[in-house]
């Protein structure tokens, strides 16, 4: 009884090796066992993966899974099956959950669900204070021994300079990241979307780029303080490109990333007042993207991530002031990034993926993101020339709240595989 | 001139030609209003709910004589809390009272975009009576119909609007209509007041008034609300009066013909003095008349064929 997976005939693409070769790929007890061309071994299934593009599992290390708590907008079961359809093979979970990650049994509890209801690996990124209420620090080393990745108090900036000082020295003990949502929440105050023109228009209070680069300067001045590693969340201006460009020129242990979101729309994009526009941080202007995307090339930012956060059609259903911020992404990711940054010429196919696989694998010091003999066989597989039509009702999400609803979209994912397992296959 | 429009949302996205259509087809209601019977029987059988869910005495008032003139039955609907405490959306209550087969909303709300929420998703029309800080359309068209009936044009005029120009409905749909009419348009206020890029819509800045002022053929006067204050945009009230009223030495630096609006409800003594509002500069009662008169046009246009 021959036994191992065989894709066939793909075009093989790994950022770490430089490999890009339409060659074979044969996986056997969950691992990648050989990459050659025309593997002629005897296996049980087969893929044939000619005119498909072959990756490593994508990895996104900024999600929301509302797990517990909020499970009417999404579970730790369909945000994972919304991961495999975007081709993502591991995610990372944002502790701002009700009761929020602050304590070793949560983070085994999401594991536990994981390993009983999840479609793709979960990574639960635990809370930097207890309650995320930016008081006092959560028990990081024990977090971390329950499993946790990296801590965050996501949703919250740490406003505390004192407490954000401590939680990036402490950290340096367990080798773990500390990710920062930067806001000042003192200048973001009411506002609902971009500070500019179009929230004079509109008549809607603005968020100012200058909350989050305020905040990003505190944090750039701590970790080189500290000397510790920290990483931006959904980073969004183009002052903050600057900024975090200056501090890698300094040696600061900074890393930092971008959502697809904020690479495609800006904040003209609010105009007919669709609350699935409202999304925090905001889409700022055009010279923004610009400058975000000029930030891949340079890579003063090192990892795309969605900042996926699924909210219930009643939530947003409300008028705009009222509505909560956030947009799914995990399901539009792959495709965004190829419509704005691959076709439009900002990075080559292979640099891109790197953005999505073994940048992100390596911020988090996780053995992932890369097709190579020995390492466990997390793959996708997607068809480049297939242009689909985004449709709520094919979202496995259990939330819609997109802003691509209705836009067509280059590349589709085709297998997503986990342990040479596959956990999606598209229909047709 | 065709208007082919289910709703009246804003002034930014009429042409020039549609907004002048408004304000010629109001002439023939000014005329109405005027006669011993003020009623046509133009919408008999039409049904307008006044949706306000913030408190308005002119504006609601305006629109319940409006249709009133215009024989349509009338709905009111007003509460100056949101029904969310009720837990029932805007759509939602809409969508209720639709079922009752109404053929219009007008919608007063706080939060901006509601009228356009709710015309995106009913087949019926819908009025903006005042969206938050966004627009207030047939406030500008009856402001703009009372500088066309007093000065005979818009075209040229040097038009300053003052106060609070962040928080105002009333600002930016009268500067899309005046900046389309052809008029010179000047914002004046606090910076703190005065929201970002508002140049890009057309308007020149000021943050003296007397500078403003000079040559200026209309001066629209803005409410300015107390709770700026403590909301951090002025240092006091009376630092604003010290700064941003109104009075005749000011006035003075004006046009001699210049004259004085305001969309009320006006504070006596902090905008301008009882005297201004009171004296023969004053068009702001002569705003109010006209209001019934663009809102029937506004009304008519919208129904009367549907």
């Amino acid at each position: 009884m021959p036994e191992g997976l065989l894709i066939k005939g793909g075009r093989v693409l790994d950022p770490a090796s430089n490999l890009d070769e339409i060659c074979d790929v044969f996986i056997k007890e969950g691992k990648v066992r050989k990459i050659a061309r025309n593997i002629n071994l005897s296996y049980s299934e087969l893929i044939d993966a000619s005119d498909k593009i072959v990756i490593p599992g994508l990895i996104d290390m900024h999600v929301h899974l509302r797990e517990p708590g909020r499970e009417d907008e999404e579970t730790i079961e369909s945000g994972s099956r919304a991961a495999a359809r975007g081709g993502f093979t591991t995610v990372c979970c944002m502790p701002n959950t009700d009761p929020p990650i602050d304590d070793p049994s949560l983070v085994k509890f999401i594991y536990e669900q994981a390993k009983n209801k999840g479609a793709v690996e979960i990574l639960p990124i635990a809370t930097i204070s207890r309650r995320r209420e930016g008081k006092e620090l959560s028990p990081m080393g024990r977090l971390k021994k329950a499993g946790a990745i990296a801590f965050s108090d996501d949703g919250s900036w740490v406003t505390n300079s004192a407490l954000m000082r401590r939680a990036l020295e402490y950290v340096k003990m367990l080798n773990l990241p500390i990710i920062s949502h930067c806001e000042d929440e003192s200048l973001s105050a009411e506002g609902v979307m971009n500070e500019g023109y179009f929230s004079t228009v509109n008549g809607l209070a603005g968020i100012p780029r200058e909350a989050e680069e305020v905040a990003i300067f505190r944090d750039l001045a701590l970790a080189k303080m500290t000397d510790s590693s920290l990483h931006l969340a959904h980073v969004s201006t183009a002052n903050s490109v600057r900024l975090i460009k200056k501090a890698k020129n300094m040696g600061i242990k900074v890393t930092a990333e971008v959502t697809p979101h904020h690479l495609t729309i800006s904040d003209e994009g609010v105009t007919d007042f669709n609350t699935n526009t409202k999304v925090n941080p905001p889409f700022r202007g055009k010279e923004d993207i610009e400058l975000l995307k000029e930030s891949l090339r340079d890579n003063t930012i090192d990892v795309i991530a969605t900042d996926h956060a699924p909210h219930t059609v009643e939530e947003k259903e409300k008028d705009y002031e009222e509505a909560p911020f956030g947009i799914i992404g995990l399901e539009t990711a792959l495709s965004l990034v190829l419509r704005e940054v691959v076709e439009k010429k900002i990075l080559s196919l292979m640099q891109a993926i790197a953005k999505l696989t073994v940048n992100p694998a390596r911020i988090l010091g996780i053995d992932r993101g890369e097709i190579r003999e020995g390492v466990k066989a997390n793959i996708t597989i997607f068809d480049p020339g297939k242009v689909w039509l985004v449709r709520e009702e094919e979202f496995l999400s259990q939330s819609s709240n997109s802003p691509f609803l209705g836009w067509k979209l280059p590349g589709k994912v085709e297998w997503t595989i986990i342990g040479g397992k596959v956990v999606y296959r598209s229909e047709k | 001139m065709n208007f082919n429009r289910k709703d009246l949302l804003g002034i930014e996205s009429l042409s020039r030609e549609e907004i002048l259509f408004i304000l010629e087809t109001a002439k023939s209601f000014r005329e109405v209003i005027d006669r011993p019977i003020k009623k046509v029987p133009t919408l008999r059988g039409k049904t307008v709910v006044n949706l306000f869910f913030e408190s308005s005495t002119r504006t609601r008032m305006s629109f319940e004589l409006a249709e009133k003139r215009l024989s349509a039955d009338i709905l009111n609907f007003s509460v100056s809390t949101s029904s969310s405490t009720k837990g029932e959306t805007l759509l939602d209550t809409a969508r209720n009272i639709l079922a009752m087969k109404v053929d219009c909303f007008v919608l007063r709300h706080s939060t901006p975009g509601t009228p356009h929420l709710l015309a995106k998703e009913l087949p019926v029309s819908i009025i903006n009576a005042g969206d938050g800080a966004h627009e207030h359309p047939t406030q500008a068209l009856l402001d703009l119909y009372t500088i066309r009936e007093k000065k005979g044009k818009i075209e040229g005029l040097k038009i300053v609007i003052v106060g609070d120009i962040s928080h105002s409905r009333v600002a930016r749909s009268n500067i899309w209509g005046m900046c389309k009419l052809g008029a010179k348009v000047r914002v004046c206020g606090p910076p703190t007041l005065i929201p970002p890029l508002i140049e890009k819509m057309g308007v020149e800045v000021f943050y003296s008034l007397e500078d403003a002022l000079t040559g200026a053929d209309i001066v629209m006067m803005l409410r300015i609300q107390k709770e700026r204050q403590n909301e951090g945009f002025l240092p006091s009230n009376s630092e604003y009066i010290d700064f941003f009223s109104l009075n005749e030495e000011k006035l003075n630096l004006a046009q001699p013909d210049v004259l004085v609006m305001h969309p009320g409800p006006v504070n006596r003594g902090v905008e301008l003095p009882a005297r201004i509002a009171d004296g023969e500069k004053s068009i702001i009662l002569d705003q109010v008349t006209n209001g019934v008169a663009v809102r029937m046009a506004v009304l008519y246009i919208l129904l009367a064929k549907r």
